[in-house]
């Protein structure tokens, strides 16, 4: 087996050295009940690379790839083009194979990227401090309301109608099973929602998105301020981390905890994950920030370093008292993410985010034209949210039947809701072409 | 030209230029570069990608278009590839050897799972296009599911935690609402957890509101049977069990602590990252858990990447399957679809745990190593794993010291005892065998065992390659004890691209970013990159 | 005259007139190791005895200091924030954490004496 090198003739020798018969006496602990007379039954045998392949070319036939046809969904995941040096990298044994940087001396490597990535993170989100990353944006969301709750010494957090419903549902979810309370706000497809009223004394924490999960673009200065009137942390979620290169950050709009899903830097669709989770906090805050920190540091000849720091917030060490369980963080993607935010730099993070913005412009007006379809938003970036004459997620299902990829049915994401059940969520990216464009507008057409 | 960079930040000392004997100009020692941050290389209008300029449209962006500079620096592809490339060789990885983190599994990563993990129609999916348009990737996951519940004998499995924490805390939520519903939550909020339990386990339990207690340990390394009798009742919620134990050492009254708890009125959890030791030979359903973890990132081989990304689906039994958080993967007929939050399935799910379905790239790699080894090759990895550890648990019980009487698992645990009186300490044993060519095993894990040393060869290692593993690490013990060699220990290590680093200082003042120095490049990178 | 008492837990309180002065022993700091960063209580928070209101973090530990007595803390260490090591180098004087008012001195009785406590720390081993 091309994994394993032991020979039948190592494993007699090795028994000798060990003074056993068989490697079944180093199982003797299991309790009789419980023993196997052989493999686990019911599963097959082993396969050579051929028949692995073969297997999931199969599972890949059965789904259409978004590179062969029209493509317009997003709500959260984004579909960019990542140039081919990052694959490459990602895929040297020293940074694929290798682990968590324990032992600094010979994880520099890994340490130093993560340093770099910290570093773009704060840049990009306009934020004082970021970790070296989360698992992905939805669980950095819920581990942001858990941050303020310790900060603020209160257990009640308010939820914008504008977040994802998935975050929302993850924050709620931790809400009810750790003890605290999780104040959600109802859907805000129009984007009129104004949370500086609600805030008092007993909020740990609000929750926004920006853009919101509809697509508006929002200034959350004066929420920011009601915020901190009333002692709570503002938390801004952004889902599409592109969108920073053309829209002003949270950090200039006031808010004490920044997250972001990175996946639309360095890393694929993937069907959902892995993904990367972006948390910027302030200076004041480090402490309590949860995750995985990098600092600089020098070592016993004075050369510049870096090590893993501030650990005794984890679990490894405050155990019960720990900021959270997490143990983890998103290292290879996080790689990912920083070579293609390197790639691109000041000049191409901006011009991507511009060609984003310029193509979902082109398709609001072109969908907008279309009989009895309402555009919802004044602002977006490159998503936006169209009313349709009728449901919508009977359209995306035929326009699926037709290979074309029309988007996201925000009733897919907000159930028993009949208020949204019109609504289509409508993302344009840089990939996005008139050969894509052209059919959607005439397969829209034809269904409704 | 020379390439003056200011690498000091303020510090004295100013650009390394390599130890006080034989210097070099650059600092560098050959294959080993000294790598200036990616903020000391740029230069403002260089990009390393070519996009089309964008057409001029009027901005909908509601009056916040971002004004000033971000302060990204600017590269080529080229500079690009060769930073990270100098980077990559100031790392250890398992593709250069023995990697013998206890507890880790740093088993051989397959090649073959990079590539399927990558294949157009798997890798490029949208989580939420149309459910018909990805049958494909949904028959995949429910494939892993199926092997998942047949190698543990557990008849259902929740897919969406990203990693063994987030999985730890699906498991104990499971619980936790499984109580709820027997309205029994607030009456049981006692977890009861070994000493030698990792640190996610005691702070997944205190997340969810209970009381965490410890399960003392008997002489042969295992729970004592009797005190956790005594320590069962109606206020206790479950225990958290490793098994193998952190000690390396299987749980043999295992059996019995699972009824003990079950006639409690408690639930068993099980973390499950030692499986490696029992897999396709033993179904931890059989030994009487409730739910367990899979670290799919440890057993099933998907890659660690640096820290991360993992996958940590949890295997539930009948009583708690009801609870698995969304989305469940259900299939009508033929065809696949994807029950989201708020949908009638046959159970009360506790929530959601993760956006989207879970973690896709490791659930295809996995399935990809899973295939590949099938149940014979499953059974044999296991097996061989538990044999390498005891050939080195024999190889070496003369001269270093086993905390507990063997057989081992799949990794063997020493205590500090053969370091006594020598001035070396692990740490110092450890930073030595950095010098030899070996990432250092899991160092002051388990708590419960002095100065604890776990190694794990996992089955990946060649007999040869192991001893002369076995060897270098006799010589480190016997360099040690001569009584002569504390400040060589001290001193260690001396060839790694970096010495030991001052971590009391990276505490004490930390420094968690670059920050541009006080003569910022001048010009806007814009208009340069225009020009 | 100032008087010190000791606690299981290594912290010391230096009692004068109604206020005790808090702190750790040189045994716990020394095993802790290098001090990087002191969480201590402000000044108008009320601590019960055995409260944990305090944490002192090392690279490799945190520990939680627990109130020898009942009170509110007067006064914390600013000089902490900037000099952590001062609770290596001297643990019983510049390292010292907060002060309290105390609200019985009665419950001092059962604390050590620096005799007893070093008694104690000998059977740590």
């Amino acid at each position: 087996m091309r994994y394993l090198p032991l020979t039948p003739t190592d494993r007699r020798d090795m028994l000798g050295v060990i003074g056993a018969k068989s490697v079944d006496e180093l199982f003797k602990d299991v309790p009789a009940s419980a023993r196997l007379p052989g493999k686990v039954p019911g599963l097959p045998d082993h396969l050579g690379e051929l028949e692995v392949e073969r297997a999931f070319q199969n599972y890949a036939a059965k789904n259409v790839s978004p590179s062969t046809a029209p493509f317009f969904v997003g709500a959260g995941a984004y579909r960019h083009h990542v140039p081919s040096t990052v694959d490459y990298m990602i895929q040297r044994g020293e940074f694929l194979t290798s682990y968590t940087p324990y032992q600094p001396e010979i994880t520099q490597g890994t340490l130093q990227y993560l340093f770099e990535f910290q570093t773009q993170v704060s840049l990009l989100t306009g934020m004082e401090v970021a970790n070296a990353s989360m698992y992905d944006g939805s669980t950095a969301a819920s581990e942001a309301v858990l941050m303020a709750n310790r900060v603020t010494r209160r257990t009640k957090a308010l939820i914008s109608g504008g977040l994802h419903p998935h975050y929302r549902n993850i924050i709620e979810t931790t809400a009810h099973w750790q003890g605290y309370s999780a104040v959600a706000g109802a859907a805000d497809p129009e984007g009129l929602e104004d949370l500086s009223a609600k805030v008092d004394k007993e909020t740990s924490c609000v929750v926004v998105q920006n853009p919101s999960f509809f697509g508006h673009v929002c200034d959350f200065t004066k929420l920011a301020a009601a915020c901190h009137a009333a002692g709570a942390l503002l938390i801004v979620v952004v889902t599409e981390v592109v969108s920073l290169g053309l829209i002003k950050p949270p950090g200039e709009m006031g808010a004490d905890i920044v997250v972001c899903e990175g996946q639309s830097i360095g890393n694929g669709l993937g069907f959902g994950g892995p993904y990367v989770g972006l948390f910027a906090t302030r200076d004041k805050y480090v402490r309590q920030m949860p995750g995985r920190l990098v600092g600089e540091t020098v070592d016993a000849d004075g050369k510049r370093g870096f090590v893993l720091t501030l650990s005794t917030r984890e679990q490894h060490i405050r155990r019960e008292k720990a900021t959270s369980n997490i143990c983890t963080n998103a290292g290879l993607c996080a790689l990912a993410f920083t070579v293609h935010l390197t790639l691109l730099g000041e000049v191409g993070f901006r011009r991507l985010a511009e060609l984003n913005h310029a193509k979902a412009s082109e398709l609001a007006d072109r969908v907008a034209a279309l009989p009895g379809v309402k555009l919802l938003n004044d602002s977006f970036f490159n998503e936006f949210t169209v009313s349709l004459p009728k449901p919508a997620a009977p359209v995306v299902e035929a326009l699926a039947e037709r290979r074309i990829l029309a988007g996201v049915p925000v009733s897919r994401l907000i159930p028993n809701d009949p208020s949204v059940d019109n609504l289509l969520l409508l993302a344009a990216t840089e990939t996005a072409t008139e050969s894509g464009m052209g059919p959607l507008i005439a397969g829209l057409k034809e269904v409704l | 030209m020379v390439r003056s960079l200011d690498r000091s930040q303020g510090r004295s000392g100013g650009i390394a230029a390599g130890t006080s004997d034989n210097p070099t100009f650059t600092g560098n020692r050959a294959l080993q570069i000294e790598e200036p941050l990616i903020f000391e290389m740029g230069q403002p209008g260089r990009c390393g990608v070519d996009l089309p300029e964008p057409p001029k449209v009027k901005d909908r962006l509601n009056g916040l278009k971002r004004a000033g500079q971000i302060g990204l620096p600017g590269l080529s592809e080229p500079q690009v590839v060769q930073h990270y490339t100098r980077l990559s060789q100031k790392n250890y990885a398992i593709d250069m050897g023995v990697y013998p983190l206890g507890s880790c599994t740093m088993k051989h990563n397959p090649r073959i799972n990079e590539k399927v993990a990558r294949l157009p129609g798997i890798g490029d999916l949208h989580p939420l296009q149309a459910v018909s348009t990805v049958q494909g990737a949904l028959e995949l996951i429910d494939r892993l599911a199926h092997w998942l519940k047949t190698l543990t004998g557990m008849p259902a499995v929740a897919m969406s935690p990203a990693a063994g924490a987030h999985g730890e805390m699906c498991g104990m939520m499971a619980i936790a609402a499984a109580l709820e519903a027997r309205g029994e939550r607030a009456k049981r909020k006692v977890v009861l957890a070994p000493e030698s339990a990792h640190g996610t386990n005691p702070a997944t339990a205190a997340a969810l509101g209970f009381v965490v207690k410890p399960i003392p340990a008997n002489e042969r390394g295992r729970v004592d049977l009797t005190a956790l009798k005594a320590a069962l009742g109606p206020d206790v919620a479950a225990i958290m069990l490793t098994n193998p134990n952190t000690c390396g050492l299987f749980e043999n009254e295992i059996v019995e602590i699972s009824k003990a708890v079950h006639d409690a009125g408690a639930f068993f959890y099980c973390d499950g990252a030692n499986f490696n030791a029992i897999v396709g030979r033993v179904r931890p359903g059989d030994l009487g858990v409730d739910c367990m973890h899979i670290n799919l990132h440890k057993t099933f081989s998907t890659p660690h990447g640096g820290g991360g990304p993992g996958a940590g689906p949890v295997v539930l039994s009948a009583a708690l399957a009801p609870y698995a958080p969304y989305p469940w993967i259900v299939k009508d007929g033929e065809r696949w679809r994807v029950a989201e939050d708020g949908a009638a399935v046959d159970g009360k799910p506790l929530g959601r745990l993760k956006a989207f379905h879970g973690q896709m790239g490791m659930f295809t790699r996995a399935l990809s190593y899973i295939m590949s080894h099938g149940a014979d090759g499953l059974k044999q990895a296991a097996e061989d794993a538990v044999l390498s550890a005891n050939y080195l648990m024999a190889s070496l019980q003369d001269i270093m010291t086993p905390a507990f009487e063997g057989p081992c698992m799949h990794e063997a645990l020493f205590d500090d005892s053969f370091l006594k009186d020598t001035g070396v300490s692990t740490l110092d044993f450890a930073k030595a065998m950095i010098d030899e060519g070996y990432h250092p095993m899991t160092m002051y894990f388990p708590l419960v065992v002095h100065g604890a040393m776990l190694i794990e060869p996992t089955e990946s290692q060649a007999k040869e390659d192991l001893d002369v593993f076995i060897a270098a690490l006799r010589s480190l013990a016997e360099r040690a004890k001569s009584g002569t060699a504390e400040e060589d220990f001290k001193a260690a290590p001396r060839f790694a691209p970096r010495r030991r680093l001052d971590e009391t200082l990276a505490a004490r003042k930390p420094v968690l970013r670059w920050r541009p120095s006080n003569n910022p490049p001048e010009g806007d990178p814009m208009k340069q990159a225009a020009e | 005259m100032a008087d010190t008492k000791y606690t299981q837990e290594h912290e010391w309180i230096r009692v004068e007139g109604d206020v005790g002065t808090i702190g750790i022993t040189q045994y716990a700091q020394e095993q802790l190791g290098d001090v990087v960063f002191v969480d201590v209580p402000q000044s108008g928070r009320k601590v019960t005895k055995g409260e944990a209101c305090a944490v002192v973090e090392s690279v490799k530990a945190a520990s939680d200091i627990y109130a020898p007595a009942t009170g509110e803390v007067v006064e914390a260490n600013a000089g902490l924030a900037d000099s952590p090591g001062d609770v290596n180098a001297e643990p019983m004087g510049k390292g010292w954490f907060f002060k309290i008012k105390l609200l019985d001195k009665g419950e001092l009785s059962g604390l050590m004496d620096e005799a007893a406590y070093n008694a104690f720390v000998k059977t740590l081993g």
